[in-house]
């Protein structure tokens, strides 16, 4: 069993004909991933890695069956790109671009509340059930199947956990890459439902960072709705106040909110172990299978 | 980004809010002239990034030419929290009765704008916002919609503004918003909004912060980025486009990934180091780019000992190996041990370029992490 994608999933790669559409899209078809489509304005008509490209997304869907789609779309066109995406009743729009306006994100939000679509990213590394299909830019071979669900903010700190889970032996249900922005579409206690709801998955894994308070609800839900054991881990702890830590989310702000500490305290109190190393986590998870 | 308190009173002027007349000056002779011009009694007020200027001494009122001599010697020059002074804004003094508050900024939890009013301007405003939330009134912006005129009068009486002004602080904020909005703000404020004894608003203060993801479509915006940086190694890192955040500590850190890197600077300090800096070189980075990084953090005299720690997912191992070997056969000795931490994509081919002659390398991040701290520590014994 898996959250949100699985070896049915048909997907349209928004965005293909590009650089890192196109060799994404090869990564994607060699892991496995039922790619059908890809969608480009203007683009329609070619073929890209076998496969074909149509103008909009709403031809993918009518002439492919596609019902997700991942989009390697530059920031600028990005929003429109993810607004397509809703309005063309795909299950799962996946968003791995970097760096979109966060006033585009607030009125893609606005939308997202309107619509049935899921959106997982901006700024994101993807999702991937492992050996049944992947939609982003995470590296494959790490993966390995399983029975722990992973959710997080980053992109190499999931591959980090990864590792450490894999080299135990600890494989994986899915690992979702949910974006460090600011505004983003699946949050923290959106993933831990699924994977709540999720038979196959035993035990969870949840990498936060600092910056808001999507760990702080995370660890409410975790609190009184979750049976599924959850470990954490919270990147940040030595970062000063006020400062940017790269991801445009990751900044502490000056009262107090959105630190490590508080991130920490909150999830220790919802009985969530937090590693002080990406290693304490995957004893912890070892601990409770 | 942030723009100086006068760029962005130039473009709450331009757009019609109520500002005092200013002007910008370089020296102590230019400072003069300008206060001449406008008129005594002028505020001088350093041109840094730099949150209360007044407090650490950035602002000065003065009644005369001795007097603006004296503030503007003082305060053109001056190291203000490690910025250095090299401007101020000459600006006529408000004569206020009452000072508010009027901001709009992005509500992240909620997705959506929010503006804000209080009649508690002109302290702490932060303070105000932990202390007594309930001073500041708010109003959640549908972006889709913009900010409606009901909502500005509402956040206005909401406040306990007088009714005297209420139009006019409707009037701010309504233009307040349609700034943050056309100007891909993250923050607009305006703090205080002095109130003079006529009734009427004046903007004493200007913040615009711009969304750094938007520039592509604020040309205009993006020519006004200016020096927001404490010294040469962070004017260095705007140079190459690295994320690089500054430390207090002697382990220079290099990594890939925003939530890698920091966790890289928490076990440095969890194995009881102490961190130099926060330095993010990106998905994708080729040699060049590694090289560049090798050279900011060596650059850094407090970094005794640095760790590299990549796991490709997009990056790959053997474009940073050709990196770390470039920037390091330039050497006759290696200024500061190295350690090499390489994962994931192209990792093996990475190991096997990698000049392991000049570097050491370590198979997983707590290995690698330990004996930068060990060496950081032998190298200050």
């Amino acid at each position: 069993m898996s959250v949100f994608v699985d070896s049915d999933t048909r997907v349209v790669v928004q965005g293909i004909t590009g650089g890192e559409g196109s060799f994404h899209t090869g990564q994607m078809i060699e892991y496995g991933t039922n790619v059908v489509a890809g969608a480009v304005p203007g683009k329609g008509g070619q073929e890209i890695e076998g496969v074909p490209v149509y103008d909009t997304v709403r031809e993918a869907v009518r002439e492919e069956d596609a019902n997700a789609s991942v989009l390697f779309v530059p920031p600028a066109f990005a929003a429109d790109g993810v607004f397509e995406g809703l309005d063309s009743d795909l299950d799962l729009v996946v968003a791995i671009t970097e760096g979109i306006p966060t006033q585009d994100m607030a009125k893609v939000r606005k939308r997202l509340s309107e619509v049935d679509t899921r959106l997982i990213g901006p700024n994101c590394p993807g999702i991937i059930t492992p050996g049944e299909a992947k939609l982003g830019i995470l590296p494959g071979n790490i993966f390995s199947s399983g029975n722990v669900g992973l959710v997080s903010r980053s992109g190499t700190l999931t591959y980090q956990v990864v590792d450490n889970l894999t080299k135990r032996g600890l494989g994986q249900t899915t690992a979702v890459g949910i974006g460090g922005d600011p505004i983003i579409g699946t949050s923290f206690v959106d993933a831990l439902a699924a994977f709540e709801d999720d038979p196959a998955t035993e035990a969870v894994v949840m990498c936060g960072e600092i910056g808001g308070e999507d760990e702080e609800q995370a660890a409410a839900f975790i609190d009184e709705n979750m049976e599924t054991p959850v470990a954490g881990f919270i990147a940040g702890r030595t970062a000063p106040p006020g400062k940017r830590m790269g991801h445009a989310g990751a900044i502490v702000s000056g009262s107090g909110t959105g630190t490590a500490e508080s991130k920490i305290d909150a999830l220790n109190d919802a009985g969530v172990p937090v590693g002080d190393t990406p290693e304490e986590v995957a004893e912890s998870v070892e601990s409770f299978l | 980004m942030r723009l100086h308190e006068y760029q962005a009173k130039g473009i709450f002027a331009e757009a019609g809010m109520p500002t005092p007349d200013s002007q910008l000056a370089e020296t102590t002779d230019e400072v003069l002239s300008a206060a001449e011009s406008i008129g005594y009694p002028v505020a001088i007020k350093a041109q840094v990034h730099v949150g209360g200027r007044g407090k650490a001494g950035g602002i000065e009122l003065v009644d005369d030419e001795a007097e603006a001599r004296e503030a503007a010697d003082a305060i053109l020059g001056m190291d203000l929290k490690g910025y250095h002074v090299d401007r101020v804004l000459v600006e006529a003094a408000v004569d206020f009765t009452d000072e508010l508050y009027v901001g709009v900024t992005m509500d992240r939890g909620e997705g959506k704008p929010v503006a804000m009013v209080s009649e508690k301007g002109g302290v702490d405003i932060e303070a105000v916002a932990e202390e007594t939330p309930e001073a500041i009134a708010r109003e959640h912006v549908d972006p889709a919609f913009g900010l409606h005129p009901y909502q500005a009068r509402r956040a206005v009486a909401e406040a306990g503004i007088e009714s005297e002004i209420r139009r006019d602080v409707v009037g701010v904020l309504t233009t307040l918003y349609d700034l943050y909005e056309s100007r891909d703000a993250s923050d607009a404020e305006i703090n205080p909004l002095m109130v003079t004894a006529e009734n009427e608003v004046v903007a004493a203060d200007a913040v615009l912060n711009v969304d750094e993801d938007a520039l592509f479509r604020q040309p205009e915006l993006a020519e006004m980025e200016e020096g927001s940086y404490v010294d040469d190694l962070e004017r260095k890192a705007g140079e190459y486009g690295f994320d690089y955040v500054r430390l207090e500590g002697n382990v220079g850190i290099i990594g890939n990934g925003a939530g890698l890197v920091m966790t890289t600077l928490d076990l440095v300090d969890y194995y009881g180091g102490e961190p130099a800096n926060f330095l993010d070189v990106g998905g994708g980075a080729k040699a060049e780019r590694i090289t560049n990084a090798l050279d900011m953090v060596f650059s850094d005299e407090n970094v005794e000992s640095v760790v590299f720690n990549i796991f490709g997912g997009i990056t790959r191992g053997d474009e940073v190996a050709k990196g770390i070997n470039e920037a390091l056969e330039g050497f006759d000795e290696i200024p500061k041990p190295v350690v090499v931490r390489l994962a994931g994509t192209n990792a093996e081919e990475g190991m096997e370029i990698l000049n392991t002659d000049l570097v050491q390398v370590e198979e997983t991040l707590e290995a690698a992490v330990e004996r930068a701290v060990e060496n950081a520590r032998e190298v200050s014994a």
